[in-house]
């Protein structure tokens, strides 16, 4: 297990606001690090300064070596692909269009048919295959969520990065799933960490946080709250103090579930009622 | 969920976009071929299909003594710089409003939209109503370089004003940009009513045939002074399609995707201020051209802009070629001008694109 991404003490400042200071982490390749915070904690900030998309105003992000803000843009392509919140198209392409545009800069250099083999491996680890002629247009929001996943999916097996040097970057990738397709897309995910690929992901369930996470890192108003493995972070009093609610049970069978309190108070009320 | 339906086969969905660009160029040329023969042969004097088949043959291979008659001269001095004119000028007008929706993400862009046109014919209209008080009897003399070369620069500056604005450190927000488009364009079209306000009737004709649009100064020198700067740019835009592909997922996922974006913009950006500062320049404002052709080839073809960019050419060339032979055969021997034509077709085209996206949104 070799570092491949890190962040020294990383943070951005626009105008007063300092949505992300001081931020320090290493992430190693083939492991999941899921990031869960409250709304307005700079979970996506991060995770915009560690693609590269924004450039920190403090601190050092290095990508395999070397710093981030030196590789050009076309290599970065090939070492990570970035799922965001949510993509909307202004014009009908196809899904499979969409998942091949995915592919068409960093796969410039490969066959047709391997084109054609790794977008329908990517179509099939969303489970889309059935979609593949549809308009994105006219998708449910969970459906396009799922072809922005198997974009990025696509980019990294076209890239000509080895899959132990890749990162995947994964913002609320499940927010528009249903129950079954949020295990499915997070399993999609583990199991390119099984190949090496580095995963990152924003997620607030802290149920599948903790399921799927090699590591969980608390973000709390701009800084770091907690970085760890699930048991240790996700605790009674941690999700008290970050999230301000308590929780009603925790830690069974080594993984913590989170049930939070108010929702058993609700029932009984309910039930008195 | 849905339950799958037998997936279709990746090959064959490419395969059918594959096919769809070679059966869309191989269509498109045919139509323009046999337009411009119709088109040739059509005016104050009609001349036979066959015998533009025949000049036009002729010329091609250098056939010296078939070129001496009559028809010979009417076609290549008069109609066929018109033709080639109209059909470099379609093809810009159309290839520039794709690239502007491409660039914008958004279907309804058109250079007319962003101020490129109106501040290429404010600058025109300087030229006609102040070049006479400024240059005096010189300006007379000079016509033909001053009022294209005005109207180019005015593009251009508009292009490059309107980037200055929607440009902060380095990046280009794209709703900045289309709402500055519509103050400038709304600030030149105050201007150019002042300056008909001020203008002499022979001056008021000029600015009426340059604010409508026309093909009939068309001249061998005019196809000269335009074919240097809009060819380039219909070579040159293959080039950005795959990078255009990528912007329409949004900036950050083109980024992401190894586009260089801040360049892929500026490239466009400078390539739409060429061809329709150029296109301005040698025929006045032609509308409708650059909203109307994408999105009847998107209808047609899908939206992938490998397919989309080179038939645009082909279907602006199609268009303002077929525009022009209305405009000069309709109220003969008299011309309307072709911007009333391609309003006429277009406004009510757009229109039906509204009603008909409104219905697919509700469905």
């Amino acid at each position: 297990m070799t570092t491949l991404l890190e962040a020294d003490a990383v943070g951005v400042t626009y105008g007063r606001h300092r949505p992300v200071d001081g931020v320090s982490l290493a992430l190693a390749s083939g492991e999941v690090l899921v990031v869960v915070g409250p709304n307005g904690a700079g979970k996506t900030t991060l995770m915009k300064l560690l693609t590269g998309e924004v450039t920190p105003t403090s601190g050092q992000i290095r990508l395999d070596g070397e710093a981030l803000a030196t590789i050009p843009a076309w290599k970065l392509a090939s070492q990570r692909a970035v799922m965001a919140q949510a993509s909307r198209l202004a014009f009908p392409f196809t899904v499979a269009e969409v998942v091949r545009i995915g592919i068409d800069s960093v796969g410039r250099a490969l066959a047709r048919t391997a084109r054609e083999r790794i977008i329908a491996e990517a179509l099939a680890a969303a489970d889309i295959g059935h979609l593949a002629g549809r308009s994105y247009q006219t998708l449910s929001g969970g459906e396009q969520q799922r072809v922005q996943f198997a974009r990025t999916f696509a980019q990294l097996k076209a890239g000509r990065t080895n899959t132990d040097r890749q990162v995947l970057f994964l913002d609320e990738p499940v927010a528009n799933l249903d129950l079954s397709h949020q295990i499915a897309l997070m399993e999609s995910a583990a199991r390119l960490a099984r190949e090496g690929v580095a995963v990152i992901a924003v997620l607030h369930d802290l149920n599948l946080a903790a399921t799927f996470a090699d590591r969980i890192l608390v973000m709390s108003a701009g800084r770091l709250h907690a970085l760890g493995e699930p048991a240790t972070v996700i605790t009674r009093e941690r999700v008290r103090d970050v999230f301000g609610v308590d929780l009603c049970r925790e830690a069974e069978g080594g993984l913590p579930v989170v049930l939070p309190q108010h929702y058993a108070g609700m029932r009984l009320e309910r039930g008195a009622a | 969920m849905t339950i799958a339906a037998e997936a279709p086969s990746i090959a064959g969905l490419f395969a059918s976009r594959r096919r769809r660009l070679t059966i869309g160029a191989a269509l498109l040329a045919v139509v323009l071929a046999l337009l411009a023969v119709v088109s040739l042969g059509s005016g104050a004097v009609k001349i036979a299909p066959a015998d533009v088949v025949r000049v036009v043959t002729a010329w091609a291979t250098g056939d010296r003594e078939a070129l001496a008659g009559r028809d010979a001269l009417i076609i290549l001095s008069i109609r066929v710089p018109r033709l080639v004119l109209g059909s470099l000028i379609g093809a810009a007008l159309a290839v520039s409003g794709a690239l502007m929706q491409g660039l914008f993400r958004n279907p309804l862009a058109d250079p007319g939209l962003v101020g490129v046109s109106s501040g290429a014919a404010l600058a025109a209209g300087f030229t006609i109503v102040l070049g006479d008080r400024i240059f005096g009897t010189v300006a007379a003399q000079l016509p033909f370089v001053l009022l294209p070369f005005g109207a180019f620069l005015g593009g251009l500056a508009s292009t490059l004003i309107l980037y200055a604005i929607a440009t902060r450190h380095g990046r280009t927000s794209v709703a900045i940009m289309l709402l500055a488009g519509v103050a400038l364009g709304a600030f030149a079209g105050a201007l150019t009513g002042l300056l008909a306000f001020v203008s002499d009737d022979r001056q008021l004709r000029d600015l009426t045939f340059w604010s409508l649009g026309s093909l009939s100064g068309a001249s061998w020198t005019k196809v000269a002074t335009v074919t240097p700067l809009i060819l380039p740019v219909l070579l040159a835009v293959p080039f950005l399609a795959r990078g255009l592909n990528a912007l329409l997922l949004g900036e950050a996922e083109a980024f992401h995707l190894g586009i260089p974006v801040q360049a892929l913009k500026r490239a466009a950006i400078l390539m739409v201020a060429v061809a329709v500062g150029a296109s301005v320049a040698s025929a006045g404002v032609i509308g409708f051209v650059g909203i109307v052709v994408p999105h009847l080839l998107r209808l047609l073809f899908g939206p992938d802009h490998r397919v989309l960019l080179p038939l645009a050419a082909l279907l602006g060339a199609i268009l303002l070629t077929g525009a022009d032979l209305l405009a000069r055969t309709l109220v003969a021997p008299a011309e309307l001008p072709i911007g009333i034509l391609t309003a006429a077709i277009g406004a009510p085209f757009f229109l039906w694109l509204l009603l008909r996206r409104d219905r697919t949104l509700d469905a």
